[in-house]
């Protein structure tokens, strides 16, 4: 008999074993480097006056980033606002409506805009819709509509690839049903496809948020990133992103320590908004 | 007896296929009639041809006539929408929506606008005991229509085809996935409601067309070879195809 032998086969699934695991280990990394510069000023100065502190001023001690949170969720929930309707239409434009040349067409083009580097979106931001805002509605355009604006066209990559998944893979059973008892083509959309694929358009929905409190190169370009809570839409802001870009280059002692606490606060915040689109996905998958 | 739905040299081709090749035939009202015959014969085709779900499908050509009570289904300016709402579907497999018992026989009735709460239970009660569904269900109305065995989605969805209250039922071989208790139970109903509706059955299965239907037409690769009384047809078949079919020799 021919024995087994250590083949060229075992050795190829050994290899990428090791590949697929070492991005578990580069996550691993993050978190523990995150953490273990994050954590000391959490401990020294204490939770509270980090989380819940309204004043930003490192060198002199305070480490309040209340204002930031509030921030980093009002341009989440702006781009959210113009994002997700813009969004869930052009998916079920291209599920329901569109023909097969223009989804050909339609598709490579979100893919590509996709692809646009964050630092085009906010040079754009910059040069057309800072200046709209100011001239049209006052303020100094830096301001939170501005980036919720830009953010909302960032998140529609996100928002559309993964709602069209979701309605293109609700059964084409469901659709005739609905037809065969005296349905239009919106009825049968709004009562049958869209609630059939709920989970999943919602979880389009918070993956996306994770991409817009996320974002950073964009938003500091146009946020005006001043520290404080914004009152009105006018209002210049700075995101818990912004905080870190703009000021780690020059930061030591105390103050680089605050910076990586900033950092915990966006990972956990981004860490629940996966857990939730997961959580919705997974409940599609096993109904 | 007076005709219902009238079919005249009707072709439909899918490319270049063509599926039915010329067919007439009148269907009475208040009577069942059969359409039975090999896989591939076209029988299907022609229940999506009166019901105009085949609108749903790419590169169809359709020639010929199909009226209901004297008028073309067919043309350009009726809303096939409407349609539907007359010629009521049961297909092969039931397929009721991912919603309660209750909600998936309000639906129809619920698009045409019907919304006062009392009228839209009296309407399910009674289309869930004409489906002879309604003693099996009437206790939990709020679960999930998923959740009942194949037996009773297909008399559910036969229940929501009849809250439509459309003039004509299509069952495209309603019971090929059933078992003989429930497949007796949808005879029943079927025969109970002919007295109300124009009833169309697609089946492959000989005995089933022989016990229900009143008249039948026999398709072979897209042509009618042979329609009329079902008892005629089965006792004295006038064409030899037919007859090898009823006897089992190919199908």
């Amino acid at each position: 008999m021919i024995k087994k032998s250590f083949t060229k086969e075992n050795f190829v699934k050994w290899v990428l074993t090791a590949f697929a695991l070492s991005s578990l280990l580069f996550l691993f990394l993050i978190f523990a480097f995150i953490l273990f510069e994050g954590l000391p000023l959490f401990l020294k100065i204490g939770l509270s006056k980090i989380i819940a502190g309204f004043k930003w001023a490192p060198t002199k001690g305070s480490f309040g980033i209340f204002p930031m949170i509030v921030s980093s969720f009002l341009v989440t929930f702006g781009a959210l606002i113009i994002g997700a309707p813009m969004g869930l239409s052009c998916a079920i434009y291209l599920s329901e409506y569109s023909g097969k040349r223009m989804k050909m067409f339609l598709k490579p083009a979100l893919e590509l805009l996709a692809g646009i580097p964050s630092v085009v979106y906010g040079f754009l931001g910059v040069i057309y819709i800072v200046p709209l805002v100011r001239n049209y509605l006052g303020g100094s355009g830096f301001s939170l509509l501005s980036t919720s604006i830009i953010l909302g066209v960032m998140i529609l990559p996100t928002i559309i690839s993964i709602s069209f998944d979701a309605l293109t893979s609700v059964p084409r059973t469901y659709r005739e049903g609905s037809f065969a008892m005296g349905a239009t083509k919106w009825q049968t959309i709004y009562r049958v496809v869209i609630p059939s694929a709920k989970s999943g358009i919602l979880a389009s929905f918070i993956l996306g948020m994770g991409r817009a409190i996320g974002e950073t190169m964009a938003v500091i370009m146009i946020a005006g990133n001043a520290l404080r809570i914004p009152v009105s839409i006018l209002d210049p802001l700075r995101t818990l992103t912004g905080n870190i870009a703009l000021e780690l280059a020059y930061a030591t002692g105390d103050h680089r320590l605050g910076l990586f606490s900033t950092g915990v606060v966006l990972l956990v915040i981004i860490m629940i908004l996966n857990y939730i689109a997961n959580f919705g996905i997974k409940r599609k998958v096993i109904k | 007896m007076d005709i219902k739905i009238k079919i005249e040299k009707l072709k439909v081709a899918f490319g270049k296929n063509e599926i039915l090749k010329g067919i007439s035939a009148d269907v009475f009202k208040n009577q069942i009639t059969g359409f039975m015959g090999p896989a591939g014969s076209g029988k299907s085709t022609l229940i999506s041809v009166i019901n105009r779900m085949i609108d749903f499908e790419d590169h169809v050509a359709i020639a010929g006539k199909v009226y209901i009570d004297g008028e073309d289904i067919l043309g350009e300016e009726i809303d096939d929408v409407q349609l539907r709402r007359r010629v009521g579907t049961v297909f092969a497999v039931p397929i009721p929506l991912p919603r309660s018992i209750f909600e998936n026989v309000a639906y129809g009735p619920r698009l045409q606008g019907i919304s006062d709460r009392i009228k839209i239970r009296e309407i399910v009660r009674d289309s869930l005991k004409k489906a002879f569904l309604w003693d099996e269900v009437k206790d939990r109305m709020n679960t999930s229509a998923l959740k009942l065995s194949g037996g009773q989605q297909q008399r559910l969805c036969l229940a929501r085809t009849l809250a439509l209250v459309p003039e004509i039922i299509l069952l495209d071989e309603p019971c090929s996935g059933l078992d003989p208790i429930s497949t007796a139970k949808i005879e029943e109903a079927l025969d109970e409601l002919k007295k109300d509706y124009t009833i169309i059955l697609v089946s492959n299965n000989t005995k089933q067309i022989a016990r229900i239907t009143d008249f039948v037409s026999f398709f072979y690769m897209g042509d009618l070879i042979e329609y009329g009384p079902t008892e005629r047809v089965f006792t004295n078949p006038s064409i030899k195809q037919t007859e090898d079919y009823i006897q089992g020799k190919f199908g």
